[in-house]
């Protein structure tokens, strides 16, 4: 066990647990999750509505005012934890050294002033520039991120960008200090399917250049597999698994994670007569029920083992997931999760 | 197995299917007032169209494209400019709103939003009920029977019947207004965006659930979406809109396969995979973003951002032209061969 700096990842959240007191009682919204970011990986975080997948990226930014809110656990970043520390010295943190791109580029802009306003004030927040400085890093900034014409738009209002470019601003802006992590949250849920590849090459292209870590939030398993170095599956709160993106993506492991890509539509020109869906709903965080493994409610191999909730065991190397299900008979059950829905249908018709 | 065994009444029979719905040169403009004086938005700008009875047709494209326009024109919720929408034989553009009413039985909406096109203080079971009582299905024993019926086969227990849209999820809510829809047997059924605003896990659910009402109700259905993958997984046939006009109509897989507009081609190349074999397949991102439908180019309207453009494409627009292989293709050079040549299949 080497403590060197280099070997330390970047982000390091330990045991984070972020709940809501509410009047009917007390919510998990996220319920001890760990994990790290190494320096330059991406790391996707995949789930649907509700899993916890944004609550947990803010919380690690303490962008969470709700005074009913309490977050415990650690978030280690660059030797600091990040909850212990006040408004002020976080604020020294995010926008210069973590930086966050959010799903809507419209309410992330304020629409009474240009881009390069927004671009040159987060510049001389945190740093010591003149305003001229600034609006000429703005420029380069807006030329980086590919919008067109950038000393004249520069000047342009949030409404005078389409929904891509303005998405564009928002990423120069998150950019502008050389941010070592970028927290994306659905960057491109909002984009017409074009318009996102044009964003998901611009991150592509801007982490190799800054070499930045990426922390990309997305409820789409094809976006995540094509950015991601390692992904996290979650629900309700948990992990439900971790791995390595190509591992993940050919052997996924978690009956979860089976139904998140049978649930899709295949893209390879072949069509199939169902999809491969989950039954129910995705667990209601306020489901007082929750001493076992939270999917055994729509798992089709649900049992008395998944009571209380499994640990995460590490199977392979770096790739870990959350259910009793012996190991090596994963790809079969997968197989027969998948013919199960082949059969559901030919019955029913 | 035995999905190959039964033939699907468009493709594999000698006799096609009859028409069902027909668009002819549908147009549907928007006087707007700018600060340059009025204009005109050219949502729909000449779409015609076929649906065959117990078909599904797509119709994918990018916001702003016009194809929910489209759809609205299709069941006359909103006026044409121009063209016709021939239903079942009739004319449904030129109808009386009376007689369009007592029509209306034959083709219903789903909308894409299931928080906003719900009654947020009408239960569940008189939701569904409604539209019956409108067009006088019966006694109130029957139609409440009827309405019980359909809330069981859109999968609800009967529990659920004197709920109120917000003790629903999105997914529920979205099966309550196809249970609506459903009330008053229609055979077309035109979804808009059904499943765009829902979780993956229950997008595939409402997929399964069209699929199956297809099938158990010969129903025809009109898909409209944006992401293509979508519309190749439900729909038989698709058309690609592209600023108000189709520029690619033809059976799903060989256009899925094998696009024959470059703007298909771009379309299916944004979709992320996670296959990494598919993964190294050449990926086209378009530059720049859709044009405005208020100045829209001359020539062909996807030459500005089409990296195959020429002169011509500039200065002539392209028609609709016949493929070989039966698709219907608008592009100067499309990336499939012309039907020059005899059909050898």
């Amino acid at each position: 066990m080497s403590e060197s700096m280099a070997a330390q990842p970047l982000l390091d959240v330990r045991d984070l647990r972020v709940s809501f007191r509410t009047r009917s009682g007390t919510v998990d919204a996220v319920d001890g999750i760990s994990f790290t970011v190494g320096r330059g990986e991406v790391l996707g975080i995949v789930g649907e509505s509700g899993s916890g997948k944004s609550v947990s990226m803010l919380s690690v930014l303490g962008l969470i005012d709700n005074p009913n809110c309490v977050v415990e656990g650690e978030v280690i970043f660059q030797g600091e934890d990040l909850l212990k520390l006040d408004d002020k010295e976080l604020r020294r943190i995010r926008g210069k050294e973590i930086a966050m791109v959010f799903q809507d580029p419209m309410t992330a802009l304020t629409p009474v002033y240009t881009a390069g306003w927004h671009i040159s004030e987060q510049i001389r927040a945190h740093e010591k520039v003149s305003k001229k400085a600034a609006h000429a890093r703005a420029i380069q900034l807006l030329d980086a991120v590919g919008i067109p014409n950038s000393t004249d738009r520069v000047n342009s209002y949030p409404h005078e960008f389409s929904g891509g470019m303005r998405q564009r601003v928002v990423i120069a802006m998150a950019l502008s200090c050389n941010p070592s992590l970028l927290i994306a949250d659905e960057p491109t849920t909002a984009l017409d399917v074009t318009i996102q590849a044009q964003i998901l090459e611009l991150l592509r292209d801007l982490q190799s250049e800054f070499g930045s870590s990426i922390v990309l939030i997305t409820h789409d398993m094809g976006v995540v597999s094509q950015m991601s170095d390692r992904v996290l599956v979650m629900y309700g709160g948990r992990l439900a698994e971790a791995g390595p993106r190509r591992a993940l993506m050919r052997d996924p492991l978690h009956p979860y994670t089976w139904g998140l890509m049978g649930s899709i539509p295949p893209t390879d020109g072949t069509r199939v007569e169902r999809l491969a869906a989950i039954p129910g709903a995705p667990i209601n965080p306020s489901d007082p029920d929750r001493d076992r493994c939270l999917f055994s409610s729509r798992c089709g191999f649900a049992s008395d083992a998944c009571r209380p909730q499994p640990g995460l065991v590490e199977h392979v190397h770096g790739h870990l997931d959350a259910c009793v299900l012996p190991y090596d008979q994963r790809p079969a059950l997968r197989l027969e999760a998948l013919t199960t829905v082949m059969t559901e249908s030919g019955a029913s018709a | 197995m035995s999905a190959a065994s039964t033939p699907s009444p468009v493709e594999g029979s000698a006799t096609p299917a009859p028409l069902l719905l027909e668009a002819r040169g549908v147009v549907k403009h928007f006087p707007i007032r700018t600060s340059n004086g009025k204009k005109i938005v050219q949502a729909v700008d000449g779409v015609s169209l076929q649906v065959r009875a117990g078909e599904t047709l797509g119709l994918v494209g990018e916001s702003g494209c016009g194809k929910s326009t489209l759809g609205r024109c299709l069941v006359r919720l909103i006026e044409v400019t121009e063209g016709q929408v021939i239903f079942d034989g009739t004319d449904i553009t030129s109808m009386s709103r009376r007689e369009l009413r007592s029509r209306r039985t034959g083709f219903q909406m789903i909308f894409q939003d299931p928080y906003a096109s719900l009654n947020p203080r009408r239960r569940a079971l008189a939701t569904v009920e409604e539209p019956m009582r409108t067009h006088d299905m019966g006694t109130e024993q029957e139609i409440r029977d009827r309405a019980m019926h359909l809330l069981e086969i859109v999968g609800f227990d009967p529990s659920y019947a004197d709920r109120y849209p917000h003790e629903f999820s999105g997914g529920q809510r979205q099966r309550l207004g196809i249970a609506r829809a459903l009330a008053v047997t229609p055979r077309l059924l035109i979804a808009d965006e059904p499943v765009s605003a829902l979780d993956v896990s229950i997008q595939a659910q409402v997929l399964n659930l069209l699929a199956d009402l297809q099938r158990d109700q010969a129903l025809t259905y009109v898909f409209i979406a944006h992401d293509l993958a979508v519309v190749h997984h439900i729909a038989d046939r698709i058309g690609v809109m592209y600023l108000g006009e189709l520029v690619e109509v033809g059976d799903s897989s060989p256009l899925y396969n094998h696009p024959a507009h470059p703007y298909t081609e771009a379309l299916l190349s944004s979709i992320p995979v996670i296959d990494d074999e598919v993964e190294k397949r050449d990926r086209i991102v378009l530059q720049g973003d859709l044009p405005s439908p208020i100045d829209k180019p001359g020539g062909c309207a996807f030459a500005p951002r089409c990296r195959y453009s020429q002169a011509i494409c500039v200065s002539d627009k392209p028609v609709l032209q016949l493929l070989s292989d039966g698709r219907e293709v608008a592009c100067h050079f499309p990336l499939v061969a012309a039907a020059t040549t005899t059909l050898t299949i």
